[in-house]
């Protein structure tokens, strides 16, 4: 970490900052400034608390100086709206009479996993009905998968569940048709594996024809350019080293409370990235757990991508508690100093090979336009700018109010020390 | 003077067929192509601005008729259900006459119905399945 910190610090903003050892740099100008999170939840729970949005903050900065603005917010929140394929629901269904060990189960047609405890299943946003056509007719419409089914589920709609076991000593019963809502069955945890990418690929299709992609729909020859961000507004972007954000970390989800679980899977913190230290590709992500009988509908939307396949749309917003100026300093991020590489989805991306059209800001990105080898190509966002917005207003009302409070990661995410390489998978002739 | 929205429906024996080529040069109509695509099965459709001297209009709209194109008047509207909208901006990028727009500082997005040509680019391109056909 230190290594990593120090390029960072030489580079970058060392004469605005302290280092996470306290020490004063050489600019000096400023008085350290250190808050806890103890500190912070009093003057939360007193109601004096000082939160402000991730956009918010920007301004702030501008205007008062890094050290003023450390010395009077408290607290930034973040916040991101978008398709996450990585998520699903583990649910309880209660036992049925007599008893059965579900082997194969079905919501609404959609298959769920059932090869954990007898009544227990899971069910995965991207899951589709066996009777879906998929890509058979070309593009496919994914109008009804697990995303849709959570959705559904989550306001309230009676959903169909089909099960079926083999029969036990203890499980006899083979077969059950029923309909369950919500607030029938005794658990429904939302466990996404993983969420909230930091930082994420352009796709650009190079091809000449129009490509179906889990990026959308990418018109031939460079007709448009999509991307999945809230850019100034995303959790990891605000956090690039996750000094706040770690196991444990109490969140927004899906418009209910929601924890970090854990580090997302693909988890990649060790990539390159730039002088503010921000990653200039995917790197950390997020798993994310919470109850889904407090969620709303509003923030888990079903969602179908063309010739690609169904998902879920995910509501995440993120506390960022300001200890110091350094992290401050992170959460003033600006769409302008965001950086995200152009992929090609057409050839590059499907056959796994490295792919580097250039890098665009995410400021670029959110104009409309952005420069491709030359032409002009207009953005096609897939994440909902305004709907972020709306989550890191609605979390800082949470925290402002006095209802939620910051809890201390108990165990930080891997950081750029950790040493984590992304692997793929290679083929291989036998297991030797 | 004739100015009308159409949809032509081809049959796959007539895709390969200069027809639009015909409707300038023979019957001296002004067209502007607002959609058009072939499908699997090689039948094609049209969506067009048709617009000439009213003589000049109906021979052409006969010439359609007898060499076997279907003619319909561009019909329906496109509805856009806000509850349903996610707020993305996918379709903005798609719709080619800025009826759908992603307004900005605000990044939301806003439908004008009297924009929309009913070409129907946006229906597949979004995720929410939030905006459809009416008739």
């Amino acid at each position: 970490m230190q290594l990593c910190e120090n390029l960072f610090f030489q580079k970058g903003f060392n004469f605005l900052l302290f280092t996470d050892t306290g020490q004063e740099n050489r600019g000096g100008a400023f008085m350290a400034i250190e808050k806890t999170y103890e500190e912070i939840n009093a003057r939360i729970k007193k109601g004096e608390a000082v939160v402000v949005t991730a956009e918010e903050i920007i301004g702030i900065v501008a205007e008062k100086g890094v050290e003023q603005a450390a010395r009077e917010v408290d607290v930034v929140t973040t916040g991101t709206f978008g398709t996450m394929c990585s998520s699903g629901v583990f649910l309880n269904f209660g036992h049925t009479k007599p008893r059965i060990k579900m082997n194969r189960v079905y919501l609404n047609g959609v298959p769920a996993y059932g090869g954990i405890a007898a009544v227990d299943a899971y069910l995965g946003a991207t899951a589709l009905p066996e009777s879906d056509p998929e890509n058979r007719v070309y593009p496919g419409r994914f109008l009804y998968g697990g995303g849709h089914v959570i959705e559904d589920l989550v306001a309230g709609k009676p959903v169909k569940l089909e099960a079926t076991g083999y029969g036990t000593d203890c499980y006899p019963r083979r077969r059950i048709e029923t309909w369950i809502t919500l607030a029938d069955i005794n658990d429904a945890i939302l466990f996404n594996p993983r969420n909230a990418y930091q930082n994420y690929s352009v796709a650009v299709n190079l091809s000449n024809r129009t490509i179906y992609t889990y990026m959308g729909v990418l018109k031939p020859n460079l007709g448009n350019a999509s991307f999945s961000t809230s850019g100034q507004l995303s959790p990891l972007l605000n956090d690039p080293y996750y000094k706040t954000i770690g196991v444990g970390t109490r969140i927004f989800l899906g418009g209910g409370i929601g924890y970090v679980a854990w580090h997302g899977t693909q988890h990649n913190p060790c990539v390159p990235r730039g002088e503010n230290g921000v990653p200039l590709t995917g790197a950390g992500t997020l798993a994310l757990i919470g109850d889904l009988k407090q969620m709303k509908p509003e923030w888990l939307r079903g969602t179908s991508f063309i010739g690609y396949g169904a998902s879920l749309a995910v509501g995440v917003g993120i506390p960022i508690p300001i200890l110091n100026e350094e992290i401050l300093l992170y959460t003033a991020v600006k769409d302008e100093d965001l950086y995200a590489p152009i992929q090609d989805y057409s050839s590059d991306y499907p056959n796994r090979e490295a792919s580097n059209l250039g890098r665009v800001s995410y400021a670029e990105l959110r104009s409309g336009k952005i420069t491709v080898m030359g032409r002009e190509v207009p953005t096609t966002p897939l994440s909902s700018y305004q709907k972020a917005r709306e989550i890191a207003e609605i979390l800082k009302g949470w925290i402002k109010s006095g209802s939620f409070l910051l809890t201390e990661p108990v165990q930080p995410l891997p950081s750029v020390d950790s040493g984590i390489v992304l692997k793929g998978l290679e083929e291989k002739k036998n297991n030797g | 003077m004739i100015a009308n929205k159409v949809v032509l429906r081809f049959a796959s024996s007539l895709v390969g067929q200069p027809i639009i080529y015909h409707l300038v040069k023979e019957y001296d109509l002004v067209i502007n192509i607002l959609k058009a695509d072939i499908n699997p099965h090689q039948e094609g459709y049209v969506v067009l601005e048709l617009s000439g001297d009213s003589e000049n209009y109906n021979r052409g709209l006969k010439y359609l008729r007898d060499i076997g194109v279907e003619i319909e008047p561009l019909s329906g509207t496109i509805a856009w259900n806000r509850d349903r909208c996610l707020q993305c901006g996918a379709c903005t990028s798609f719709c080619p006459v800025g009826a759908l727009q992603l307004a900005r500082p605000e990044m939301e997005v806003r439908f004008d119905e009297s924009k929309c040509i009913v070409c129907k680019s946006c229906l597949d391109v979004c995720m929410a399945r939030a905006v459809e056909v009416r008739f």
